[in-house]
Order: C-alpha cells, then structure tokens, then sequence
C-alpha cells in the first residue's frame, strides 16, 4: 500500500511542491516476488479488519489492498497485492484460508489476468506548459476531471507499469496532490471464479 | 392464564432466554463465569436453567476452569463475562486455550448496541482484541440469531483443528423479545475443515514407513484432540517404531510401552531428543515442529523425510518443509495408513524387527546411559523431583494431573508416569502460570469421580489461588501440590545458567512463609497441610489422598537450587542437549 504518513499530508502548501512528498512508487518495482491474491469473503462487518490484521500479525506485507462487493451482495472480493516468496506466500494463503468469513482465494497470474488500479493526480499548472501536460494525457489515454485556472486533475487507470510512466512523464511539473487505488484484478478468458466447488 | 404464566411466556422469549435455552439444547452441563452489568440479563434465565453454572472469583479463573473441563472431558467448555474488564480478564485463559487448540465457547455481555464506540462504561471492544486469539468470533447484532450464532460457535469450537469461540452479546439484544427456535441451520460457506486424508499421500507415507530404518513416530496433542490413542498404539506395535509424545500430547501413548522414549524438545529426554535428530523418517501426527521441540530449526534432524498429518493445513510446512504432508483428522489418518501398511509386507514383522533393529539398540543404548534422574541434595532441603515422582506413584496413573507452568511443570511431565490419555492438563505453547488451580476445578467438575492434583509452584499458585475458595464453596475437592522452592524456579535456572547466577527479581520470598501456604489454605476453605522432610513426603500425600470432602494444599517445602535437566540451551540445535549440568551426551557417529 502506498502510503502517506499524517505529517505529510499536514504540510503546509507552501512545503508542498517539495518533490519528495508525491513521488509516486509504482506498485510494480518489486514484480518478481509479487503476487495478486483474490480473496472472496462473505459481506459482513469487520471481514476487512480479520483479513488486514492477520497480514500484519504473520508478517506478511501487503502492497496492495481493495475491497468492494460482486456480482452476488453477500459476498465482497478482496484484491490483495503480496510481496514476498513462494513459501510466505503458500503460508499466508493458508492462514487466510483459515478465516472462517473466508470462502475462497484465488491467486491471479499476471499473465493471464487483467490488473488495473485508478489514479487521481492534481498538477499545478499554467501557460504554455498546460499543452504539454495535455499531450501526456491524451498519450496515456487518461482524462482531465477537473479544471482550475492554475491546476489540472488527471485521471488514469492502468496497470501499475502504466501509472508508474504517466507519472514520471508528469514529474517535471509541479505535482501537489496524488492519490492511487489498490489494484483490482480479474481472469481473462470466459471462466468465472467459482464461488463454490 | 395467570399472570404469572403470561409473565414465564414472556420472559423466556428475550434474547437472554433464548441464549441460556440454546445452550442447554447444545448440551452444556457447566458454564464457569461471573455476573456484571451488561450479561445480568442472562444471569435471570440463568438461574432456572437446566445447567451447572459455577461463579468463580476471577474470569481467568472461569477461563482455565472451562479449558480443564475440555481437556479433561473432550467436551466443549464455556465460560461467561461482562463487558469490559469482565471480558478482558477472558483474554489470557482465550490466548491459552488458542495456543493448545482447546475446544471453548466464551459469552461476554456487551454495552448495548446504541452506545458500542463511545467509550462508555465496561465497554471494550473485546471482538477487536480477540480476533487474533480466537479461532472466530461474533458480536450478534440481533436477538433472533442468537439460536444460530450459538450452534455455530460450538460447532466451531468443537470440529477440524478445536479452538475458543467468542461470542459478544449487546445488552439490548439480550434484553429484545425474540422467539426460540431449535435447531437452527449454520450458515458458514468458508468453512469446511478436511477430515479424511488423501489416499495417495497416505500410500506414500505407509511406503516410506515401511521402508525407513530409523523412523521415529512423532505424536503431538492433535492425536488426543482426534481421540486417536488406540489406533496409536496398533500403529506404533504394527511397524515397532519408536515413539515420542510431545508435552501436549503426555498420556497420549503409556509411558510403561517400551516403545516410548518419552518427551522430545528443550527438556526431554535425551533419546526422545536423540532419536528424532537421527532419523531418516519423521512421521509427524497432530503436532506442530514447536520451537520447543525443534530447537533450531536449521539443525533440526537434518536427515529425515518428514510425514506430517495435521488437520491444519497451514501447519503443514509451516516450519519444517514436509516431504509427505497429509491434511486430515489424526484418528483418520492412522486409520488409513494401518490399512496402507496392510498392504507393505515389510512394514511388519520380523522383516521390520531386523529393519529396525541396529536403530533399536542404539536408542537402547542412550535410554540406559541417559535416562531422566536427579541429584539427590546435600544441603538437607528436599528435591522437588523426588517429591513429584512419589505424588505421581502414590496417586497412580487414574489421577488426573494439572500444572502451571516452569520447571514444576517440567518435572510433572518427566517424573510422573503417565499410562492414559486425558490424564495431564497443562499450558503448553502460551506457558500461562496460574493455569493449574482453576484448570484442576474444571476438570474435577468434569470429572467427579477422578482424584485430581494440581501440581503447582509458588509463584502461579499466587496467581489464582482465590479459585479454592471457589472449589471449597461449590464442593470442588481438588488437591494442591505446592512445590514452594521460593523463587520463580525456572527463570532463576535459566539466570544460574545464563545470566552469571545474578537472580534478578525472582526470590518470592515464601520460604520464609509469606504467605503461610497452610494458612492461606485454611483461609480459603481448605485443609492445609506442609511436608519439609522427604521423610514425610509418602504420609502427607498419603494423608491428603484420604481427605476427599475439601479442597487439599499440601506445601512442599523444597530447594531452590534444582534444575531442570536434559536440557537444549535456548537458541541452539537439539544436538547440543545437555543430560545434566556439565554433561554433553555422547553418540558414536558411526553407529547412527
């Protein structure tokens, strides 16, 4: 998970054009022991709190985290992007397995899945460097959502290779503001992950 | 209709009325617990049910009491608390009884729903705290699950890998009118534990079994959990292996067998220890690679295939890589690899006693040169060995024995012999002092007919020993050994070992009879008694075992300068186990 600590975000906006402050860190950076985890859960309170805190209880870090209800509303899906080896990884699908709320986990091969994560970024911006900031959208097939008279709010979504490059391309100008999603992920092909055996 | 009737009607149709009316028709005798604000609703209905509620003097007390009453019986132990401190007193005896996968339900009372995160009074968040200790827990929102919420919780408790349960209970809930409706369906589509294992993997063991000339059985608490003692026995008599019983699972094989080498790990015996270091196939049943008893886990038997069957998945290669890993029940696991041997014919036999028999004599061999034993003392003071091993050969092997936890509880598992399952109750992975008295209460409770002895030191016995009052009141007669050396014994052995014998804060003082244990006994509604002189160490158990209508304390006074031997030295390999102080074991290379 990418994460901004409380006294970052209560920086004065005049600290905050310091570019540490939103130089984003591509999810992707660490692929080769990345992994994308499915964690099916039946839609009840407090199912994010076991799931979130067992990861932290074992160890095991999460990059990556999102949760939203499927096409059945007793059950939400868990995306969680793991990192770490073969054996933490067999492990901390077990222990999550183990969660009684837990009714399935699927872990999802980059290859021949679909991975996508949403990114919100605010640049300020004016003159006649706002064409150029325009031209990397269109490239990057994003969107302008919101227009200012000295700011643009970018939208984009993507695989996290594809944000990690929108926003070194964005780097030069004046970024003030980032926000990313965890990533969500599906199958490709017409198979749909069986709720049940 | 009379009022009084409409009256009955309606009380038994709260959600208070509806939780003591699902217990009873899941079958609970006992429930251990104290009353407070938020539970009180309960505690109404509970006063005419059809079930034994013991009230104890400290939640921990209800806790380790419910904990003893499981291992004891097999059944299922409950115990009940308020909100807030009620409920954070459960946290230890629930992280206890997590630890050694105890089948027990635990019901707290909850601030009512409409102030649950305002801080108000009692209220702690206690699904919050036990999410990590719990195999599951609920906070029930609504009276009318109730009914299911509990059939649930049991079930949880009792069936795959067994474990504490939590169920909070908001105040209004259990104050809200609902009706009761018995048996109520489980809605739980995540869970479904794997009881029989995997033929192939199962052929792949029974091969391997019949093959190896140096197998060691390694046998955890899991076989006791799964009821799985007989089968254990044909198994190990079917391929003559040894067999080793890890502190959990004491009791689980006889310890007269001649196949037993007893317990491995930080303080077993030095051929328990020796055997598994040495052997090419470890078959692991219901147990866990513990860092007790592999040591470190790098040099830990570096030449085994490893067989592991563990109703827990993830317990499999969780430390040790299993070669073979079987998921499944122990009982059916040892079911189907005896009918898979059936079909080795050299998994028996004489073709197995010759396999076996140069691995035999080596274990022999270190079985005679380092069996347990003690230093008789020279300073007059009584050794705390001597006067286990008489308690355990007077009480006999019917008794059922508890423990705290230190080097009590070490000598208890080395100098008691312990020929049947169900017979020694202890805390073995979260190591709880102050876990024998009340877990001795429960057990009696569960056991009636049963002697049973916590043996206890000095400092846990001050833990929880407001619980004779509890067992003196509600004619609980259990017995107590206090081996009083004076001292926290086992952090002062590992200061004497590691720390330059500087005794840091472990001198409790009592030899100088603060508290009078007697005293304290006779206080708490006991017979009281003292034994300074082995001498008089076979009287006064003698004694004590005729007084069966009280709660006894027996005070053994004894020196504080004993340790605990064999022993692995914390963060080294099992090979570097030392027999006794000074004492390096030695083994012909060549013959292993």
């Amino acid at each position: 998970m990418t994460v901004s600590t409380a006294s970052e975000l209560a920086a004065p906006a005049s600290v905050a054009s310091a570019p540490a402050i939103v130089r984003p860190v591509p999810i992707d950076s660490r692929a080769a022991q990345r992994h994308t985890l499915s964690v099916l859960v039946e839609n009840k309170p407090g199912v994010l709190a076991r799931v979130a805190s067992l990861f932290s209880r074992r160890s095991f870090n999460i990059d990556s985290l999102a949760v939203g209800e499927t096409e059945h509303p007793d059950i939400s899906r868990i995306t969680i992007v793991v990192n770490c080896e073969h054996r933490p990884l067999e492990q901390v699908t077990k222990q999550l397995n183990k969660l009684v709320n837990v009714i399935k986990i699927v872990q999802l091969d980059p290859h021949a899945s679909v991975q996508r994560q949403l990114l919100l970024v605010k640049v300020r911006v004016e003159g006649a460097a706002r064409s150029q900031v325009l031209e990397a959208v269109g490239l990057f097939r994003a969107k302008v959502v919101d227009v200012a008279p000295d700011a643009l709010t970018i939208e984009a979504t993507g695989d996290g290779h594809k944000l990690a490059a929108l926003c070194r391309l964005l780097e030069p100008f004046d970024i003030c503001e980032l926000v990313q999603s965890g990533v969500v992920a599906i199958s490709r092909g017409s198979r749909p992950i069986r709720l049940f055996p | 209709m009379t009022a009084t009737d409409t009256l009955l009607e309606s009380r038994r149709t709260t959600g208070a009325a509806c939780l003591v009316a699902s217990l009873e028709a899941v079958g609970v005798e006992a429930v251990f617990g104290i009353p407070g604000g938020a539970i009180l609703p309960v505690y109404d209905p509970l006063f005419d049910a059809n079930l034994r509620h013991i009230l104890v003097r400290h939640e921990q007390g209800a806790g380790h009491a419910a904990t003893g009453y499981a291992q004891a019986t097999g059944k299922v132990g409950v115990c009940m608390a308020t909100s807030g401190p009620g409920a954070t007193n459960l946290v230890t005896p629930i992280a206890d009884a997590h630890m050694d996968s105890v089948p027990m339900v635990a019901i707290t009372g909850q601030t009512p729903t409409s102030l649950i995160g305002t801080d108000a009074f009692q209220e702690a968040d206690i699904c919050g705290i036990t999410m990590p200790i719990t195999k599951h827990n609920f906070l029930v929102q609504s009276a009318e699950d109730i009914p299911r919420t509990v059939a649930e919780a049991f079930h949880l408790a009792s069936s795959g890998r067994p474990g504490p349960v939590l169920i909070d209970l908001p105040k209004d809930v259990l104050q809200s009118s609902t009706t009761f409706a018995w048996p109520p369906s489980l809605d739980l589509p995540g869970y479904h534990p794997i009881v029989v294992p995997n033929g192939k993997q199962i052929a792949q063991a029974a091969q391997l079994l019949s093959q190896a000339s140096r197998p060691v059985l390694y046998v955890g608490g899991g076989v006791l959990k799964a009821r799985a003692v007989t089968q254990l026995r044909q198994l190990a008599e079917l391929t003559g292996a040894p067999v080793v019983t890890t502190l959990m699972a004491r009791g689980a094989f006889p310890d007269s067998h001649p196949q037993h080498l007893g317990m491995p790990g930080m303080h077993g015996t030095v051929s328990a220890v020796s055997a598994l270091q040495r052997a090419d196939l470890i078959v692991a049943l219901g147990t866990r690679f513990d860092d007790r008893v592999t040591g470190k886990l790098d040099s830990f038997a570096p030449n085994a295939t490893v067989v592991h069957a563990d109703i827990d998945p993830a317990e499999i290669s969780k430390n040790r890589r299993a070669d073979v890993p079987i998921v499944g029940d122990a009982q059916q696991v040892i079911i189907a690899l005896l009918a898979a041997l059936a079909d080795q014919p050299d998994s028996s036999g004489a073709a197995s006693v010759a396999r076996l028999e140069g691995w035999w004599r080596q274990l022999n061999k270190l079985r005679e040169t380092y069996p347990l034993g003690w230093e008789p003392h020279t300073d007059g003071t009584m050794a705390p060995q001597y006067v286990i091993s008489r308690l355990g050969a007077i009480a006999g092997p019917d008794t059922i024995y508890t423990a705290g936890v230190g080097q009590h509880q070490m000598w208890a598992s080395q100098f008691i012999r312990y020929e049947k399952p169900y017979t020694w109750l202890n805390s073995g992975g979260l190591g709880t002092m102050g876990y024998a008295v009340p877990a001795a209460m429960g057990a009696k409770l569960g056991c009636p007919e049963a002697t049973v002895w916590a043996i206890d030191g000095d400092g846990c016995f001050q833990m929880t020993n407001q619980e004779l009052a509890t067992c003196a009141i509600e004619n609980i007669p259990i017995k107590v050994a206090i081996i009083n050396n004076g001292n926290l014994g086992m952090v002062r052995q590992w200061q004497t070992l590691f720390y330059d014998k500087r005794y840091s804060n472990t001198d409790l003082g009592t030899v100088n009879r603060i508290p009078d244990f007697v005293k304290l006994a006779e206080a708490l509604g006991c017979v009281g008694l003292r034994c300074e002189a082995e001498s008089e160490v076979d009287a006064t158990i003698d004694k004590a075992m005729h007084i069966n209508d009280q709660p006894v304390v027996v005070d053994f006074v004894v020196g504080k300068d004993a340790l605990v031997w064999p022993m692995v030295a914390p963060g080294t390999g099992n090979d570097e186990i030392m027999a006794a102080r000074g004492v390096r074991p030695e083994f012909d290379e060549d013959e292993f």
